[in-house]
């Protein structure tokens, strides 16, 4: 994997963006994702109402790839059922173990920039954290 | 102006001639393990092809050859630190197994309640974790030396922290983060004359440094063979006699004994006593070759080198203006050990984009997170320096740093 393909456009972007960064107020669940061989270490706030994820947003200190999948993520959650969302986390997880069907990839829209992320191995762990996170906080709702 | 004939030096290992999409690989990562020259990885496998066999126990000729092996790196070792005796070399795993061995066998035995334990915030963690359990056990404290905004360690700090109730100081040589020389001789003879004993961990700075335990009065000296040109899975413990005989055995087992009755046993002498199970001859047969070589160049022109090799590098990466660099900014008490960010930048992508250059550097906390704390800064990039990096491996690692930002979308 080149490096224009892993620094994609989308993935600078929302590096550099920070629409999803902050704090929400009384959030319902907050969630510590950490991965040890980076250092990327985020902090994940969901607003859950009758089965919805309404409203998330993170913070923390982390490389590109992490930062990015964290934004992006937010993005696609925002406004569907936590069902939804943790099926999506399964698919993106699949995905980076070349196990998902086309049909399942296209649902992840721009988080199909990570899809050739296994050729890093060394970057796997990022771009995978925030949605392992996703799982670890919702998985009792 | 250069001390060594690197081209040669260079046509010694094998590993750096290879060739990675189209890049020849750069490697400054030493302070995380270094090459191998072709005499080791022969040397290696000689061993294996000739020689195996378990040392210090059968009457064959494989027997008796692995056991020379064996001694003949012990003897190399002695005279390369200038120990009084074998007796005073123990081999274990590595660095991080020689500190585990003194603080479970001297801590245990000697460390009391309320005892005072100093260690410098510069500690690899493996200096840090086997200490903290101890004072936890002991009910003693765990003090530690803090350096200054340049990453130096003042000796006032010394003066305050070490005092009549200090039983032990382990120190770094050489910071492997920062590439901070300690003033050791100094700090070892104030030490001493507060009645404590000091451990000196030459992880970073036995491959770098001549060393000479005699003069240094180190209690413990440790360090590893991958960091020196030698292979993973064998490093030393260096004590004084009479403080190695005062202390009980760490692993009990074969090898290490003298009789055993069904109840109690007796344990061999020194520094068998320490070597329990059977040892790993490949590894001191690497490690004794990467002596010969390392002195067939001489430990003092290796330093030179890398002194001409790290000043250069620095000067140019100060005029960087969103690089920061963590550490000492001038060549005084320092090695071939950078430190450094870059604005808007995190650590592992500044590695991931050199590594698209063919150049190897380490980034993260460097297991030293107290450190990385202490100076406020997460994780850092780390590029280091041995004798077969040159001037011509600086500039392409300057020239690939210049460009790490616009890979990432920032104008410059
Ligand atoms: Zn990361």
């Amino acid at each position: 994997m080149d490096l224009n393909s892993l620094y994609s456009e989308i993935i600078m972007e929302h590096n550099r963006s920070s629409h999803n960064k902050g704090d929400l107020e009384n959030p319902t669940v907050s969630e510590r994702g950490y991965n040890p061989s980076c250092g990327d270490d985020l902090n994940i706030e969901f607003i859950l109402e009758d089965q919805m994820i309404k409203d998330a947003k993170f913070k923390g200190y982390g490389c590109a790839i992490s930062q990015a999948s964290t934004s992006i993520m937010i993005d696609l959650v925002k406004d569907i059922t936590i069902k939804e969302a943790l099926d999506l986390a399964d698919i993106f997880l699949r995905m980076i173990q070349k196990d998902a069907s086309d049909e399942e990839i296209e649902k992840l829209e721009e988080a199909i920039a990570f899809q050739n992320i296994s050729n890093m191995p060394a970057r796997v762990k990022c771009a995978v954290l925030p949605w392992h996170t996703l799982k670890q906080a919702l998985k009792n709702y | 102006m250069d001390s060594l004939d690197v081209a040669r030096i260079k046509k010694d290992f094998p590993i750096l001639e290879r060739v990675v999409n189209d890049k020849q690989i750069v490697y400054l990562d030493n302070a995380a393990t270094t090459q191998k020259p072709t005499s080791v990885i022969e040397k290696i496998n000689d061993y294996n092809r000739f020689s195996h066999a378990n040392p210090h126990r059968g009457a064959h000729i494989l027997s008796v050859e692995s056991t020379k092996i064996y001694d003949d790196a012990k003897e190399k070792v002695k005279s390369f630190i200038n120990a009084h005796s074998t007796e005073e070399i123990i081999f274990t795993r590595n660095t991080t197994e020689s500190l585990n061995l003194i603080a479970q066998s001297y801590g245990r035995e000697f460390i009391e309640k309320g005892d005072e334990i100093v260690i410098t915030i510069s500690s690899h963690h493996s200096n840090i974790l086997p200490w903290q359990r101890i004072a936890k056990e002991k009910d003693a404290i765990l003090k530690y030396l803090y350096l200054d905004k340049d990453g130096r360690l003042p000796m006032e700090e010394v003066y305050k922290k070490i005092t009549k109730k200090t039983k032990l100081l382990s120190i770094e040589g050489m910071s492997n983060v920062l590439g901070t020389i300690h003033p050791l001789k100094e700090i070892i003879k104030y030490a001493h004359n507060m009645g404590t004993k000091v451990i000196v961990d030459g992880a970073q700075s036995v491959p770098h440094i001549k060393i000479d335990v005699k003069d240094l009065d180190a209690d413990f000296l440790v360090f590893s063979a991958h960091k020196m040109l030698g292979p993973m899975g064998i490093g030393v413990l260096y004590g004084k006699k009479e403080i190695l005989e005062s202390m009980p055995p760490f692993l009990l087992g074969g090898d290490m004994i003298e009789y055993v009755s069904e109840q109690d046993s007796s344990f061999a002498p020194l520094p068998f006593k320490f070597e329990a199970g059977t040892q790993n001859v490949e590894g001191a047969a690497g490690l004794l070759e990467a002596i010969n070589y390392l002195e067939n160049i001489g430990i003092e022109n290796i330093k030179l080198h890398e002194e001409v090799l790290t000043q250069y590098t620095l000067e140019k990466m100060m005029n960087i203006s969103y690089l920061d660099i963590q550490g000492p900014l001038d060549m005084e008490n320092r090695g071939g050990i950078i430190s450094f960010t870059i604005k808007d930048v995190h650590p592992h992508d500044t590695a991931t984009i050199l590594d698209s250059y063919g150049i190897a550097i380490r980034s993260g906390h460097h297991c030293a997170q107290p450190l990385m704390h202490y100076m406020g800064v997460p994780s850092t990039s780390r590029v280091s320096f041995y004798l077969y990096n040159t001037l011509e491996d600086a500039d392409k690692f300057l020239y690939a740093i210049k460009n790490v930002r616009k890979w990432l979308g920032y104008g410059s």
